[in-house]
């Protein structure tokens, strides 16, 4: 599901002329935060992600009802679940257990960050390890590391999350591991070949020269200079585990209370009443696709704010 | 290019094997077990550890190890726990339906992927741009299954014009050949079964292939801006040459090159997709087939499946090398 | 499909040859005269029934687990096998009671082993042969000789759990032999007194069917090694029975169709051709009916009933014959306790669950069996809802500001006696916290995952689970749950086992009753378990289904439909 980024294509995005070596804030960042302001889709994406950390953030305030209480647990029936103003106190409606819509959505924007920030944090961490052993060893480590993410790249990566949850059993964080690991990968991937690209620049060899050893010269420039990709990937993986964490609860996974305040569990429940409560679906829908939207127009930008190829124009 | 294709073989028998070790590993570690999948609310302790026995779930792990390899090595997948069939007879029936949904979703996908791409390109940073942009990314941050339930709702339930599950109408008598069910129709003159099984492949069709679209979309719009900026295009221009000559013979075909390739390495995405779709569309495919079987812990189907997967990446990825030649004559496959 | 060699050797293939051998193979397709319509002209559009469409289409929500009914235990497979197959025995229309079918009357020895059954003449099998003395006992005696893969619970589980034992342990089976007395005549020999055993054969299990397709078809021999038992020919495609409908086709996955058996004995109904698509989706087979893809289906999400009878689709309900209960696992210190036990009972409010989670027709349950099974106890003691009451026995056993506890409840599924269990959690849940009861939540996939966890070990405190009936057997219930130490309840009531024990083997079908009513009463005041409910599952039809026979044990031959277009 989630590989926004093809990761043989990706690695074209390294910067090849990494005039400022220590990284840092100028140059480069700086560039492309300027070039970033300029683009509308950036401008749409930071407003999406501004709103939502806000409403995740003041949850606890902006919320009527807590994510997981059932003030309308009385007024429901199988084949009966008030919609929007049909009762005082609950402006979108009750859902199928009995909570107040409204809050349930505002509640979720916080789950989904959690989500998408853990989940991240963990592809994150994991690819980078892969793949600085990878590309900074090179040789027979690479060969084995590669082999490795190879194989875990052949298997589809909805399945692979699936699996992990599988083993895991069901809780929320199974659900952000399972997301995150078969993110490793793709992280492995995309932070190597950036690598790989770095590795014959001028730079470098004179480092070399120098005499700094291998595990400085990884560390200190071949790792700062390579991360771009993978910034834009992880800002691209916030949107994709928002909509894995969806598919993993469609599929039945989750664990935690069914009437848990998060989007995707929203959704699947909601299909079930869809004839009766078809908003029960369609909010969650649209606030699972706007954030997403928010977090890859974002991406995406960075991406090619990042590019010299088109940097260049 | 033999040379290639051995060498490409060779390196995918270390992978093939680190899978089979992983999938054991993985398969034999999730909680629970077939017998109690099977047996229902009717598991009984006693009633576990009989079927564990006879099935040989209770041995040392090596040997249960060694006897899965040694059956794959002779083209045995073993059967299918939760239907009692072969593997690769489950896999013969259900792959066309996949497959077939698979060619309409990339038909989707690039017939209005490239075009779109293209068009943003020419237009780049205008307002085409960013809508076309826009437009593909809503595609895939829409959850798939979300889409999938909201076309059936509308398309099926709402306007009744299209079918709302399977492959072919039930009341449809149609002959059956290769399980491709649109060329069974068309090979045996069956029409009407042809059109219906047509029918029934364009929602779920639509559903999955907005995930590759997006993709596809991106790519050619940043592969479009990085050939019409390129040297021999300028210097065609120089030259005088038509503008259509231009953009389809130079730029057009130098920037289907990633295209080719991103669409080549979607396989994983889509089949994940139609987990999702054929679960909605009650489509008989492989994604189905497997989404069950992850659930009922069908140890042989998932570990078939997976080696299955395998070897057709490993022969898609050869196939996309072999197509670059094809459409670049510069590359020559090494 | 490949072997070692072939798969090999296509490596090496050059892309040109690769493509000669595509080209040859599309163009052999072509050729070859096979490629061309096996249409039978006009079949399933004419049939008996002038103006109506005699095909009927069923939604399943999954394929049948085999085509043979002795090797089969769940739903599905039954739903197809009661088309094809009867039993000596049947089930009184709308009940659960036993009822001639292919047995027109049957008479036990005093003894209560010997059983005479007398046949119905002039039937046949799909296959052409008769149904006879002989064919009766060739099927005892096939169930009875079952060695290995065979005798084990996932391959015929009924047979094992009613009659015990095979030919290579005796000691413990109860059947002994089968004699036929001319055409239409045979006894049945127990080894030992089974009051259940008339009833027990109304169970699909054990129908009857062709010894000469079972023996041609090789329908015992099943798996080729142990550790990938397979289907025989026999349950994949070549069921033989003396049914109203015959085994036509069956594309897995996909559909299975039926057509109606010309000789059959006894009236045909309007249905030439019966059609079970599969759709494995509860909102699917909704909207399947929805678009006119199918006739009907089973399992109506409660939330669907009104609605879809809005629209003008006829939602039937079956007597409730299922039972849904709180479990406890008396393994957990606090649950072990008696008080905290009654507290919990007290605690809930049954009628709220039901008006707020289950389908309409639900009743309330007040012990773990239906009303109309032997032995339902008129005066059972019940706990009314009183959470003041069940405070105060929460602070009598120590915890007067409550306690935690894990609950345990499935996702994704749904099952006759619990069509929504996340919505009974929450809702359990929410009455549980009223009383100062802390619940964590452990959900997981239905099978296997949360029936092991529940059934197979002792990791689980509170759990939903339930019990839809086989046949009108009060041991069908309260044996199964309560009959021995289990790991679902985890408590050990010798005096409990011992009642259940004897009153299984009794012979006498009133002191059987009376012996029934007594151990519900002791169920009541022990609390294993709450019975919650006695869900009554829906099905939904097309408007063209006039009438449906739908029955509490799920005996439902499609030949008694009537359809009005």
């Amino acid at each position: 599901m989630s590989a926004i980024l093809p990761p043989a294509v990706g690695g074209s995005a390294a910067p090849t002329d990494p005039a400022i070596e220590t990284g840092g804030g100028t140059g480069l960042w700086k560039d492309a935060f300027l070039r970033l302001r300029r683009n509308p889709q950036a401008i749409a994406g930071a407003v999406i992600i501004g709103l939502f950390l806000l409403v995740a953030l003041l949850a606890p305030i902006l919320a009527p009802y807590g994510g997981n209480e059932l003030p309308g647990r009385t007024e429901i029936t199988p084949t009966t679940i008030p919609g929007p103003g049909e009762i005082g106190g609950y402006p979108l409606g009750l859902d199928r257990f009995g909570g107040d819509l409204l809050s349930k959505l505002i509640w979720g924007a916080q789950a989904s960050l959690l989500i998408g920030v853990v989940s991240t944090a963990l592809g994150l961490a994991g690819g980078m390890l892969l793949g600085v052993l990878a590309g900074g060893f090179g040789g027979w480590v690479d060969n084995v590391i590669m082999r490795f993410v190879d194989i875990l790249l052949s298997v589809p990566n909805l399945l692979l999350a699936v699996s992990i949850a599988a083993i895991l059993g069901q809780s929320p964080y199974a659900i952000m591991i399972a997301i995150g690991v078969s993110q490793i990968p793709i992280f492995a991937r995309l932070l190597r070949s950036s690598m790989l690209s770095q590795r014959g620049s001028d730079y470098i060899l004179a480092a070399q020269t120098l005499g700094l050893s291998r595990g400085t010269i990884t560390m200190s420039h071949l790792l700062p200079n390579s991360m771009g990709p993978v910034i834009v990937q992880a800002t691209l993986t916030l949107a994709t585990a928002v909509i894995d964490a969806a598919a993993l609860s469609f599929l039945g996974l989750g664990g935690g209370l069914p009437q848990a305040a998060e989007w995707g569990r929203m959704l699947t429940y909601a299909q079930a009443e869809l004839s009766i409560a078809p908003q029960l679906a369609f909010l969650p829908g649209a606030c699972i696709a706007i954030t997403a939207l928010g977090f890859t127009l974002l991406g995406e930008s960075l991406r090619e704010a990042l590019d010299p190829k088109t940097r260049q124009k | 290019m033999l040379r290639v294709i051995g060498k490409r073989i060779a390196l995918l028998i270390p992978t093939l094997f680190g899978l089979s070790v992983l999938l054991f590993l993985w398969v034999r570690s999730l909680p629970g077990g077939p017998a109690t999948a099977l047996l229902g609310e009717k598991a009984t302790p006693e009633a576990v550890a009989r079927v564990n026995e006879l099935y040989g779930f209770d041995r040392p792990l090596l040997t249960q190890y060694f006897t899965y390899i040694g059956k794959l090595l002779q083209g045995d997948f073993g059967v299918s726990i939760n239907t009692g069939r072969p593997v690769l007879e489950e896999f013969a029936t259900r792959f066309p339906a996949t497959v077939e949904l698979t060619i309409v979703a990339l038909i989707f996908a690039i017939g209005i992927g490239v075009p779109l791409g293209y068009a943003a390109a020419r237009h780049y940073g205008r307002f085409v741009d960013h809508s076309s942009v826009v437009l593909s990314l809503i595609g895939i941050t829409v959850p798939v299954f979300f889409l999938a339930f909201i076309f059936k709702y509308l398309f099926a339930i709402q306007w009744s014009i299209l079918p709302p599950d399977g492959r072919q109408n039930p009341r449809i008598n149609a002959t059956h050949f290769t399980d491709f069910y649109v060329l069974d129709g068309l090979l045996t003159g069956e029409w009407d079964a042809a059109w219906d099984a047509f029918l029934h492949l364009i929602l779920p069709g639509l559903a999955l292939g907005t995930i590759p679209l997006a993709i596809i979309v991106r790519i050619t719009r940043a592969s479009v801006l990085e050939t019409q900026n390129a040297d021999y295009v300028r210097t065609a221009r120089a030259k005088g040459l038509l503008e259509r000559t231009i953009r389809g013979r130079f730029i057009l075909r130098n920037a289907m090159l990633p295209v080719v390739t991103t669409i080549g390495l979607q396989l994983g995405l889509l089949i994940s997709g139609a987990v999702l779709t054929e679960t909605v569309f009650a489509f008989n495919g492989i994604g189905r087939f497997l989404r069950d079987a992850i659930f009922g812990l069908d140890y042989p189907v998932l570990q078939g499946f997976i080696i299955f997967i395998a070897i057709l990446y490993a022969i898609i990825n050869l196939l996309v090398d072999i197509s670059y030649s094809i459409i670049d004559p510069r590359v020559r496959v090494q | 499909m490949s072997t070692r060699d072939t798969s090999v050797r296509r490596f090496h293939l050059t892309r040109k040859r690769a493509a000669l051998t595509a080209g040859i193979s599309i163009g052999a397709l072509l050729m070859t005269g096979c490629v061309q319509s096996q249409r039978e002209e006009g079949a399933g559009a004419e049939g008996s029934g002038e103006a109506v469409n005699s095909t009927f289409v069923f939604a399943a929500s999954s394929d049948p687990k085999s085509l043979d009914p002795a090797f089969a235990s769940d739903g599905e497979s039954f739903r197809v096998s009661r088309q094809i197959f009867e039993g000596l025995v049947g089930v009184e229309k709308g009940t659960a009671d036993p009822a001639p079918l292919l047995a027109e009357s049957w008479e036990t020895s005093e003894d209560g082993l010997a059983t005479t059954f007398q046949l119905k003449e002039g039937v046949k099998f799909h296959d052409g042969t008769d149904f006879n003395a002989e064919a009766v006992c060739f099927n005892f005696d096939r169930w009875y000789n079952w060695t290995g893969l065979q005798q084990a619970e996932t391959v015929s589980y009924y047979y094992n759990s009613l009659f015990r034992g095979f030919k290579d342990q005796p000691d413990e089976a109860v059947y002994e032999s089968c004699e036929a007395n001319g055409d239409n005549e045979v006894t049945v020999n127990l080894a030992k007194p089974f009051a259940g055993f008339v009833p027990a054969l109304s169970l699909p299990a054990f129908a009857m069917q062709s010894p000469t397709a079972l023996e041609e078809f090789k329908a015992d021999e099943i798996g080729g090694s142990e550790e990938s038992p397979k289907l025989s020919e026999y349950a994949l495609g070549n069921p033989v029975g003396t049914g109203p409908f015959k085994f036509e086709s069956w594309d897995v996955g996909q559909q299975l169709e039926l057509s109606s058996f010309e000789d059959y004995w006894g009236e045909k109904g309007q249905i030439t051709e019966t059609i079970f698509r599969i759709i494995d989706d509860p909102q699917a087979r909704r909207q399947a009916l929805e678009a006119g893809t199918i006739d009907g289906y089973d399992l109506v999400a409660p939330a669907d009933v009104q609605s879809l009878k809005d629209g003008g689709y006829n939602v039937v309900a079956r007597d409730p014959f299922t039972i849904l209960y709180l479990g406890f696992n008396h393994k957990v210190e606090q649950l072990a306790d008696p008080l905290v036990r009654e507290a919990i009972a007290h605690a809930i409010d049954k009628e709220a669950l039901v008006a707020q989670t289950l389908p309409e027709g639900t009743e309330v349950a007040t012990q773990f069996i239906p009303d109309v099974v032997d032995g339902y106890n008129e005066d059972v003691t019940t706990y009314d809802f009183d959470p003041e009451r069940a405070k105060e026995l929460l602070a009598e056993a120590g915890y007067p500001d409550g306690f935690e506890v894990q609950f345990n409840y499935p996702t994704n599924v749904s099952r006759p006696y619990m069509p929504t269990p996340e919505q009974v959690f929450t809702n359990l849940q929410a009455q549980l916290a009223d009383v100062g009861i802390t619940v964590t939540p452990s959900p997981a996939a239905w099978s296997p995952d949360y029936l092991d966890q529940v059934q197979g070990t002792e990791d689980h405190g509170l759990h939903l689970l339930g019990w839809t009936g086989d046949y009108n057997d009060t041991d069908n219930f309260i044996g199964v749950f309560f009959g021995q130490q289990k790991p679902e309840f985890g408590f050990d009531n010798p005096e409990l086992f011992a009642a259940l024990d004897e009153a299984r083997g009794m012979t006498d079908r009133e002191e059987q009753t009376k012996a029934y009513e007594e151990i519900n009463e002791q169920i009541a005041e022990f609390i294993p378990a709450i019975p919650l409910a006695h869900p009554a599952p829906s099905l939904a039809f097309n408007e063209r289904v006039t009438s449906y026979p739908a029955s509490p044990v799920n005996d439902e031959v499609f030949s008694e439909i009537e359809l009005s277009k």
